[in-house]
């Protein structure tokens, strides 16, 4: 039982990461597709670090970098050119999966996964403990109060919300919109990167096309999670729940693809659902 | 209009794919040099294949194919108005159904069992592309997310019934058995014409190219010459003049996604009828997503899909040749590829600022 | 504070909305600015808000000039805003929305219990009974014309602007919107309200300041003020244009609005117990302050609403469930407000222009087909025939000027021969020889037996076109007058609500 729970935790804890990182972004009005590169990059980014200099805590810096780098793409061709987001996005996922697979290449020399990440371990209890509760995800766990916290009691938070719901009003008052949505966009950048660091660095490999769909998953998790820190809490780790179920319980009357599709039917269900009951931050995708 | 006026407005159309295009060389040289090749020799690699030999070109075409389809598919929903990125979705239902066909009607003699398979392809996917469709109209839910969704879903049921319930025995990589003959389209290299042109005969280019072609064509008829193809255009250009001329925007919409599906789903036939005579799990490797880089560079338009998709099917091929023969792996070419997408959308973006700022200008 | 506007004017491609203005506001009394339609009365007060700069003439406040690059330049200066159109955020609290943009803050957080003290403070002061913490949602309009409020009082501001404010209030509100607009001259505050209703202006205002056509025509005291001395400045003696047209001659009832009533919110009526008929062969005009419930008829009529209360009847038949294919077929067309967003789809070429809703005529492509030549030949008959100035067929109807993209939608319109054709300000933005031709178009097909339900805000092209005009006050038809013993200034007092209450001797 404790078992499943905390591979529960584990498997949701990418999600986690990208959903409250999709959440920063799409509070402020910008719609971020991209978070499915983003974890890629991360994963991708905290490999080579490693790799290259045997310390995982580098690791984590390098994909917190590369996360913010694509976000900040994003963000510069969303929010100043005025790209469609989604474009954008979809566009930022390919070239996700073309750099790191181009690079795997010119890293570790091999098309298919990296060679594996020693990030050392600890001995006693304590490193017993983090083999099963991965730092990360305690940290994944604690992003979700701090969350809260940022987005419904400071002033950035404040602001951002009122930017992806009525950016006139907020302009109307001094607020600098483009700014504001900004850094949202970087922040859900950063959060993912930490998400696709967790991916390479748990698995203690790299491997092509390791996201594997989970920014979308996040993403309905956001959807689902109705954008709040805790509803996220709740999305990812009910579909964590469901992957790590099925794992365990070793049921052969679940197939793995009915799991493997449940939060995208969910999520499907919950938007017809959610319309009239709590809705999106109401200038999301709309430029301005 | 004035010739010059024709000739303006060609330009207007062409030159962010073409600065995009541009940039991205520019780009991939650089990249290309880092390693220590000389970049315009990795590129004249890229097209060689395709350009000298009538076999290279034939297999540039049918690495096309199957982005004609997906292209005109994701056009045809953003002239209405709309983002369908279900086109990966929908082509596997698309391929799943044609092979539910053969597999479930092995009997039937060759002149029925063909044109049922291409309608079963194209039914599969104008099914999962109304489905969303019909969720935006009726309840207003944007068909971005919904499509995205319905992607897994179609991977997801596809690979479960094949995996558990369809799948030839014995197999490590999960794909049904071989259709009944009746349904099998041979490539050209087979033919004694295709061979006389100088085809390898396991050249796979086949029949589905005078599907997309026909695609093409029909695609640029129904918006230029029917009704239909009016009001489509309206609805995505003016939605409140679409209701105010009285159309009704909910069943337009619905139409609209159904056949942008029926034209992703139609890569069934290329795939599961003509390519591997059989359905293989997970056989598409983004076909979907590159559509829509295809319909973006195309600029929408039927006969711009067509240029666009050759393009990324000369990528495509030359792809594998600097693989082999020189120290760029052929992953760049995936980077390009993503890289003209931003370009080309960034180029299309600053471009219609700029005429909207020259428009207001004259008129002050 | 004194406020002092030296020779302002601000002009727009086309149009001079401010023309050298030049007005005093003192602290404690509340001013009204009156109006017509584009008479300047809004750009005015951008201008004194920041949220324009001027092109000439400068303002002064305390003697000293001031440079207003933004709306917060205006605002740090104790000027503030509340306007039509709120700018709240919906899913924050009320106090959230008063803060936003100058948040008080406590250890790096947002001192949620400074913020709820501001609110209370002013809201007590001027009895704004509100709670800070309600959420946006749960509000009423009127309390969320309260929040607006409170976000310039917490600011700061001594001179307070309200554009318009009861447009979008029940009566009662407007009553306690009334007192609040008291409390706060009695403090010492100025206020300035920009409306077009004469009776709220008689009621409150110490001074009525009058603008026309951009000009500012003069001040009066509130005590001394009438309704028709008021509508008189605000209309002035034009020379209309008069079309030679000789008498209607009506047949019989085309058109019916029996008892309609709109809802536009809970307990706010777009539309009022309108009941009026048109003929056959008659121009009606509505007349109308805009925002009085002319888009909504004009919707009614053509499809595109449906009425809460009352019923339509058309040719004698009640017609229930409208929409705006079977108004088409029923023989009404619609020369649209909106002409760009609505009318026309402008990145298409004329000719695609000319058949838009009438795509399916059989002239144009059998059993689905559309063949651009016979479109093309259609679109040079109609261009041809209606006297447009077009070089190209094939150019986007963005590249028309306004009076020809006019001239294009009614080509199209009048093409099969309608019943009823509503038009929806037809010649605003139009150049004064298109606008000829449009009327003498419209008297022609009057008296070819064509009914007209025309909207202007233009009273001296009511009076030139109509035979009846029905003027819309508050969602109410309150009177349908014959054009012919009426003029400029009784249909300004009509429109203004002036006549209603009984406010004229």
């Amino acid at each position: 039982m404790i078992a499943l729970l905390l591979a529960t935790l584990r498997t949701a804890t990418p999600l986690l990461f990208a959903g409250l990182g999709g959440m920063f972004s799409e509070r402020g009005g910008v719609v971020n597709i991209a978070l499915e590169g983003i974890l890629l990059v991360g994963a991708f980014a905290a490999a080579a670090a490693t790799v290259l200099t045997g310390s995982a805590l580098i690791g984590l810096a390098a994909a917190l970098i590369a996360g913010v780098m694509l976000a900040a793409l994003h963000a510069l061709v969303t929010i100043w050119i005025g790209v469609d987001q989604i474009v954008s996005g979809v566009a930022l996922n390919l070239l996700a999966m073309g750099l790191t697979e181009f690079l795997m290449w010119v890293f570790f020399g091999s098309g298919s996964n990296s060679p594996r990440l020693e990030t050392g371990s600890m001995g006693g209890v304590l490193g017993r403990l983090f083999v099963e509760l991965p730092p990360l995800t305690l940290l994944a766990l604690a992003l979700v109060p701090l969350s809260a916290l940022l987005l419904f009691r400071t002033r950035f938070g404040l602001r951002l919300r009122s930017v992806g719901e009525h950016p006139e009003a907020a302009a109307s008052l001094g607020i600098r919109v483009k700014r504001t949505r900004l850094y949202g966009v970087l922040l859900s950048g950063a959060l993912a990167g930490l998400g696709g660091a967790f991916l390479s660095l748990n698995a203690h490999y790299f491997v092509k096309n390791m996201s594997a769909g989970r920014g979308f998953i996040a993403l309905a998790a956001l959807i689902f999670g109705k954008w709040k820190p805790w509803g996220v809490l709740a999305a990812t780790l009910l579909f964590g729940f469901a992957e790590a179920l099925q794992g365990h319980l070793h049921a052969p009357w679940l197939p793995i693809r009915f799991v493997q599709m449940l939060p995208y039917l969910l999520t499907m269900i919950a938007l017809v659902g959610v319309i009239g009951r709590s809705r999106a931050p109401a200038a999301l995708g709309k430029r301005t | 209009m004035s010739p010059r006026k024709i000739l303006s407005a060609f330009w207007q159309a062409l030159w962010p794919p073409l600065s995009a295009l541009a940039l991205t060389f520019a780009l991939g040289s650089a990249i290309i040099a880092a390693i220590g090749e000389n970049p315009l020799s990795v590129f004249a690699l890229i097209f060689r294949e395709g350009l000298t030999s009538a076999d290279g070109f034939a297999r540039v075409l049918n690495d096309a194919t199957p982005l004609v389809f997906t292209g005109l598919s994701v056009a045809y929903a953003f002239r209405a108005g709309y983002f369908n990125i279900g086109g990966e979705g929908q082509l596997y239902m698309g391929a799943f159904a044609a092979m539910l066909v053969a597999t479930a009607l092995p009997g039937l003699p060759r002149v029925l069992a063909l044109p049922l398979a291409l309608l079963a392809a194209a039914l599969g996917g104008a099914v999962w592309g109304a489905v969303p469709g019909y969720l935006r109209a009726r309840f207003g839910v944007h068909e971005v997310i919904n499509t995205i969704m319905m992607n897994f879903l179609a991977v997801g049921i596809t690979g479960y019934l094949v995996v558990h319930h369809m799948k030839e025995r014995g197999q490590m990589i999960p794909h049904t058995p071989l259709i009944p003959e009746a349904y099998r389209l041979e490539g050209f290299g087979r033919s004694g014409w295709g061979q006389a042109i100088g085809l390898d005969s396991a050249n796979p280019l086949g029949p589905s190219l005078v599907l997309a072609l026909l695609a093409v064509a029909a695609v640029w008829f129904l918006f230029r010459r029917t009704v239909e193809g009016y009001r489509l255009r309206t609805l995505g250009l003016s939605p409140a003049a679409a209701r105010y001329a009285g159309m009704s925007t909910r069943a337009l919409t619905v139409r609209a996604m159904a056949v942008s599906g029926a034209l992703a789903g139609l890569v069934g036939v290329h795939e599961v009828l003509l390519y591997r005579h059989r359905f293989l799990d997970n056989f598409s490797s983004g076909l979907g997503f590159l559509g829509i880089a295809v319909a973006l560079m195309g600029r929408n338009h039927p006969l711009g899909v067509l240029l666009a998709a050759l393009l990324f099917g000369f990528l495509n091929t030359g792809a594998l040749e600097i693989d082999i023969f020189t120290e760029v792996p052929r992953e760049l070419v995936m980077v390009m590829q993503a890289m003209v997408i931003l370009f080309v959308v960034a180029a299309s973006e600053l471009a219609s600022r700029r005429a909207k700022r020259r428009r207001k200008e004259e008129a002050a | 504070m004194k406020v002092r506007l030296e020779g302002l004017s601000k002009s727009f491609p086309g149009v001079r909305a401010v023309d050298q203005v030049s007005l005093e506001y003192e602290s404690g009394k509340l001013y009204a600015l009156v109006g017509e339609n584009g008479a300047g009365k809004s750009t005015l007060m951008k201008l004194l808000y920041g949220m324009l700069p001027p092109d000439e003439g400068r303002i002064l406040i305390d003697g000293a000039p001031v440079s207003l690059g933004s709306p917060q330049d205006a605002i740090a200066l104790g000027i503030g805003m509340v306007h039509q159109h709120f700018m709240l955020v919906d899913t924050l609290s009320a106090a959230e929305n008063v803060v936003l943009g100058a948040e008080p803050l406590k250890g790096g957080l947002i001192d949620r219990d400074a913020a709820r003290r501001a609110v209370r403070e002013n809201a007590e002061r001027f009895h704004l009974d509100l709670d800070p913490d309600a959420p946006m949602e749960s509000l009423s309009v009127g309390e969320a014309q309260r929040v607006e409020i409170l976000k310039v009082l917490y600011r700061g501001a001594e001179l307070l602007i309200f554009d318009e404010p009861t447009g979008v209030l029940t009566p009662q509100e407007s009553r306690f919107l009334f007192e609040i607009l008291r409390r706060f001259t009695g403090e010492g505050k100025t206020v300035i309200l920009i409306t077009h209703k004469l009776d709220e202006v008689l009621e409150l205002a110490d001074e009525v300041d009058v603008m026309r056509r951009g000009r500012y025509v003069g001040r009066v005291s509130g005590s001394e003020a009438s309704a028709e001395g008021l509508a008189r400045m605000m209309v002035g003696r034009e020379v209309l244009f008069r079309v030679e047209k000789g008498h209607a001659r009506p047949g019989d009832v085309l058109l019916e609005l029996e008892g309609i009533g709109l809802d536009a919110a809970p307990a706010r009526r777009a539309l009022e117990d309108v009941s009026f008929s048109i003929r056959r062969g008659e121009i009606f005009g509505v007349a109308g302050v805009e925002g009085n419930g002319q888009r909504e008829i004009a919707s009614l009529v053509t499809g595109m609403l449906a009425p809460d209360r009352g019923r339509l009847l058309f040719a004698g038949e009640v017609r229930p469930k409208l929409d705006p294919k079977g108004a088409r077929r029923l023989g009404i067309a619609h020369v649209p407000e909106d002409r760009q967003r609505t009318g026309l789809v402008l990145d298409m070429d004329l000719g695609e222009n000319l058949i838009l809703g009438q795509e399916e005529d059989p002239a144009l492509g059998s059993r689905g087909l559309l063949w651009p030549s016979r479109v093309q030949d259609l679109a040079a008959r109609r261009i041809e025939g209606f006297d447009l100035r077009a070089s190209d067929p094939r150019q986007s109807a963005r590249e028309l000027s306004g009076g020809n993209q006019q001239k294009l939608i009614l080509a199209r319109e009048l093409a099969r021969n309608p019943a009823l054709l509503v038009a929806s300000q037809p010649t605003r933005g139009v150049d004064v020889g298109a606008i000829e031709s449009i009327h003498r178009l419209l008297i022609e097909k009057r008296d070819a037996g064509m009914a007209v339900l025309l909207f202007s805000s233009e009273l001296s092209e009511l009076l030139a076109l109509c035979d009846r005009i029905g003027v819309l006050y508050r969602g109410r038809m309150a009177a349908v007058l014959d054009a012919a013993g009426c003029d400029e200034e009784e249909l300004g007092l009509w429109i203004t609500g002036a006549k209603e209450a009984g406010h004229v001797s």
